[in-house]
C-alpha cells in the first residue's frame, strides 16, 4: 500500500478514536451551555472524577473496567446534582463573571481535594485482556482499546440522538434551548430539565474521563489541562447541539491527530487554525442557535 | 492554555519556605545551602528522591562535614519553566544570604538561575538537569548528576555497532534537554554508520500527550531503532505503553533510549511490555557494587522496603557527598573560589561507580552502563548491566558540538 494511504487511514483512525473522548466528555457541556448559558468551566473536573472513580473502583475494589466505568456515569452523575442546586442554581441570573469566578474555583477544590486522596500523579490501571494488543485489519494493524472507543462513542452517539430526537424529554431539551421563555410558558419545567442535563452530561463527562485513564491519562490538573479543548469543541460545534459537538469533535481530533502526524514541529497550531477558521465563518459554531451575520 | 497561565500567575505569588533542621554537630562553622528543587505538583516525585538522596547521605555520613553544621533551606521550583527557580535562586542569594546552591531538577530552572549564580558568585550545584552546556553559562557550576551525552551518544554507537539497526527515528519532548538528547543520539549514531530517518518533537515537558499520532508516524516510517528521550516519570510510563499498543516491537522496531524511560520508581508499574527493553544509563538501583548494596539498603531502612532510589536520588547523594568534601576542603570556611578550587577534579566511589568532576569543564565523569529490563525469578522487574563505557567525559564538550564549543 502507498505510504500516503497508510498514513491517512492511520490518522483518520487514531483521530477517530481521539475524537470519541472529546464527544462523551464535551457534550454535556455543550447541552448545559446552551440550555441555562451557564459558563461551567468546572465541566472537566467531573471527568477527572469519573477518571479516579474509575481507578478506585478498579485498584482498591476489584471491579472489573467497564463495570467500573458504568460506577463512575452513576456516582459522579448522582454527585453533581446536590453541586448543581446548592452552587450552580444561584448563580443562573448571575454575569458570566461570577460564573466563570465559581466554576474555576471548583477546579482548584478538585485538583486540592483529588491531590490529597490520590496524590499528584497520573494512576495506573491494568487494561482487561479482550481490551489489550492488536485488532489486524488485513492491511494494517490497530490497538484494540482504540476501537473499543470509537464503539463507545458511536454507541453513544446513537443514544443520544435517539433521546434527543425519539423522546418527550428530548424534545423538551430541544425546545428549553431554542426559546427558554417559551418553553416556560407552555409549561416545560426548565429546572428539572437542566437538573437531569446537567446529571447525564457530568455522568457522560465521567465515563470519558474513564476512557481517558488509558489515553492521555487522568491527573488532579485534567479539567485545567483540557479546558480550552473542551470549550473549542463546543463553541465550533455551537452551544447546545448534539450533532454540532460530533462534527466538531471528529474534525478537530482528526486534524489534530494529523497535525501531530504530518508536522510534529507544528504541535497544537492546526486545531486553533481551524477554530479560528471555522468562527471566521460561522461566528456560532456549525449547529449553534441563533443568526449567523 | 492564556487562561491557565493567567491563573498560575495568581499563584505563584504563594511560595511555601521549606526550611530543614541543621545537622547535629560539635558546630565550629554554618554552612547555608540553599536548595531549589521541585516539592510539589507532578514533579514532585523527583524532588522527592533528590531531597531524600541528600538526607540519607547526611544522615548516614555525619562525619563526613568535618564537624561543621550544614543548614539545607528549601525552596520549591513547581515546574520547569525557569520563572520559578530563578525568584527562588534570587531570594536564596539576597535575603538568605547562602554559601552554596544545590538541587535544580528541569534544565531550564537550571539555565534561568546560572546568571545569577555568577552575579551572586555562589556555587551552584546541579544534582539533575542534563543538558550539556549548562556548566558552560557560569563558572561558579558544577555537576554531579549527568548530561544528555553520557546516554545519548555512546547508545547511538550501540545501537549501530551492537543492536544492528542501519535506520533510526528520534522521539524527544521539545525542550533544551529532548534536543540536547536528539543531537546526542543522531552523532553517535551517524558516527558508526546509521542514518537518522526522521526526527520528531513530542511536545512540551508539562503534560504527558497522547503520544499515538507520534508513534503511528514512526511505525510508519519502519525504521530498525526508535530512539526516545521523554523527561523521566509519568512520560515514560506513557511512552512504554503507547509502544506496546501500537504492536511496534512486532513489527521489527526496536525501543531504546536514555535510562529515564526505565527510571527504577517507574519500573515495576510498567510490567511486560518494559522486558527486553535496551537503554544506556549511569545508575539502576539492582547495581551491585558494595557502595549501591550499602546505599539501596540504607534507602529502604529509611524510606520503606517498598520504596527505591533511582538515579535522581543518587545525584543528591553524590551532589551532598561533593559539598561535604568542599566544607572540608576549606575546614568550614566556605568561600565561592575555595568550594569551585575543591569541586574540580573531586572523586568519589559513588553508587553508581566511580565518578569524577573534570577540572576544565566542571561536569560529571562516569560509566555509562547499557541495561537490559529483565523479569527476575521473584517477579519484579529488574535492570541487567551487558555492557560498560568506561569513564564516559561529556562527549558534546569533548567534540565542541554546538553551544558546548563555546
Amino acid at each position: 500500500m502507498p505510504g500516503f494511504v497508510t498514513a491517512a487511514v492511520s490518522i483518520f483512525f487514531d483521530g477517530l478514536a481521539y475524537a470519541m473522548l472529546l464527544f462523551v466528555i464535551s457534550v454535556g457541556l455543550s447541552v448545559t451551555m446552551g440550555l441555562m448559558g451557564f459558563v461551567n468551566l468546572a465541566h472537566g473536573a467531573f471527568a477527572m472524577a469519573g477518571g479516579y472513580v474509575t481507578v478506585a473502583a478498579m485498584n482498591m475494589l476489584g471491579v472489573p473496567f467497564i463495570p467500573a466505568l458504568v460506577l463512575a456515569f452513576v456516582i459522579v452523575a448522582i454527585i453533581s446534582i446536590p453541586l448543581e442546586r446548592l452552587l450552580y442554581a444561584p448563580l443562573y441570573k448571575a454575569g458570566e463573571l461570577d460564573q466563570v469566578l465559581m466554576s474555576i474555583g471548583i477546579i482548584f477544590m478538585a485538583i486540592a481535594g483529588v491531590t490529597l486522596i490520590f496524590g499528584p500523579n497520573p494512576p495506573a490501571i491494568v487494561l482487561p485482556d479482550f481490551l489489550k494488543g492488536q485488532v489486524d485489519l488485513g492491511f494494517k494493524t490497530f490497538p484494540t482499546y482504540r476501537f473499543f472507543m470509537i464503539i463507545v462513542g458511536i454507541v453513544m452517539v446513537v443514544v443520544l440522538w435517539l433521546g434527543f430526537e425519539r423522546t418527550i424529554i428530548g424534545a423538551k431539551i430541544r425546545a428549553a434551548v431554542d426559546n427558554r421563555q417559551m418553553a416556560q410558558a407552555v409549561g416545560i419545567d426548565v429546572d428539572k430539565l437542566f437538573i437531569l442535563t446537567f446529571a447525564m452530561g457530568s455522568g457522560l463527562a465521567a465515563i470519558g474521563g474513564g476512557l481517558a485513564i488509558d489515553i492521555v491519562g487522568i491527573s488532579p490538573t485534567f479539567a485545567f489541562n483540557y479546558l480550552v479543548l473542551f470549550l473549542i469543541v463546543v463553541s465550533v460545534g455551537g452551544l447546545g447541539s448534539l450533532r454540532g459537538a460530533f462534527l466538531a469533535a471528529i474534525v478537530l481530533g482528526v486534524i489534530d491527530t494529523a497535525g501531530k502526524y504530518i508536522w510534529p514541529e507544528g504541535g497544537a497550531f492546526f486545531i486553533y487554525v481551524v477554530t479560528v477558521a471555522v468562527l471566521l465563518v460561522r461566528p456560532n459554531g456549525f449547529f449553534g442557535k441563533g443568526e449567523t451575520e | 492554555m492564556f487562561l491557565k497561565a493567567q491563573l498560575f500567575a495568581g499563584l505563584m505569588a504563594v511560595t511555601l519556605p521549606f526550611v530543614a533542621a541543621p545537622v547535629p554537630a560539635q558546630a565550629s562553622n554554618e554552612v547555608k545551602i540553599g536548595v531549589v528543587l521541585t516539592y510539589s505538583g507532578g514533579a514532585a516525585q523527583f524532588g522527592e528522591q533528590i531531597d531524600r538522596g541528600m538526607a540519607l547521605y547526611m544522615e548516614t555520613n555525619p562525619e563526613a562535614f568535618g564537624g561543621h553544621s550544614v543548614t539545607l533551606i528549601k525552596r520549591d521550583s513547581k515546574r520547569p519553566g525557569g520563572d520559578i527557580a530563578k525568584n527562588a535562586v534570587q531570594e536564596l542569594i539576597t535575603e538568605e544570604d547562602v554559601d552554596i546552591l544545590a538541587g535544580f531538577v528541569f534544565s531550564p530552572n537550571a539555565m534561568a538561575s546560572a546568571p545569577l549564580a555568577t552575579q551572586g558568585e555562589v556555587p551552584m550545584i546541579i544534582m539533575n538537569a542534563g543538558t550539556a552546556w549548562i556548566p558552560s553559562l557560569s563558572p561558579y557550576i558544577a555537576r554531579v548528576s549527568f548530561t544528555m551525552w553520557h546516554a545519548g551518544y555512546p547508545l547511538g554507537q550501540y545501537a549501530a555497532n551492537t543492536l544492528g539497526c542501519q535506520t533510526a527515528a528520534v522521539g524527544y519532548t521539545d525542550y533544551p534537554p529532548g534536543k540536547d538528547s536528539r543531537n546526542a543520539f543522531q552523532t553517535g549514531f551517524e558516527s558508526a554508520g546509521g542514518s537518522l530517518i526522521d526526527d520528531i518533537p513530542m511536545g512540551g515537558p508539562r503534560e504527558v500527550p497522547d503520544f499515538t499520532p507520534f508513534f503511528q508516524r514512526v511505525k510508519d516510517a519502519a525504521p530498525d531503532c526508535f530512539y526516545v528521550f521523554v523527561p523521566a516519570g509519568n512520560h515514560a510510563t506513557a511512552v512504554i505503553k503507547t509502544f506496546a499498543s501500537l504492536g511496534m516491537a512486532d513489527a521489527g522496531i526496536r525501543l531504546i533510549g536514555p535510562g529515564d524511560i526505565t527510571q527504577d520508581t517507574k519500573l515495576q508499574d510498567m510490567g511486560d511490555d518494559a522486558v527486553g527493553l535496551i537503554t544506556m544509563h549511569h545508575y539502576a538501583a539492582d547495581y551491585q557494587n558494595p557502595e549501591n548494596q550499602a546505599f539501596v539498603a540504607a534507602w529502604k531502612a529509611a524510606y520503606g522496603e517498598d520504596s527505591t532510589p533511582d538515579f535522581m536520588a543518587v545525584g543528591g547523594w553524590d551532589g551532598m557527598a561533593a559539598i561535604a568534601s568542599a566544607i572540608v576542603a576549606q575546614d568550614g570556611d566556605v568561600t565561592a573560589e575555595g568550594t569551585m578550587a575543591a569541586l574540580r577534579g573531586w572523586e568519589f566511589d559513588s553508587p553508581r561507580g566511580h565518578i569524577m568532576i573534570d577540572p576544565e569543564t566542571r561536569d560529571i565523569v562516569m560509566d555509562s552502563n547499557v541495561h537490559e529490563v529483565v523479569r527476575r525469578d521473584d517477579g519484579r522487574l529488574g535492570i541487567d548491566v551487558l555492557a560498560t563505557v568506561p569513564q564516559v567525559a561529556d562527549p558534546c564538550k569533548a567534540l565542541a558540538i554546538g553551544r558546548c564549543g563555546e
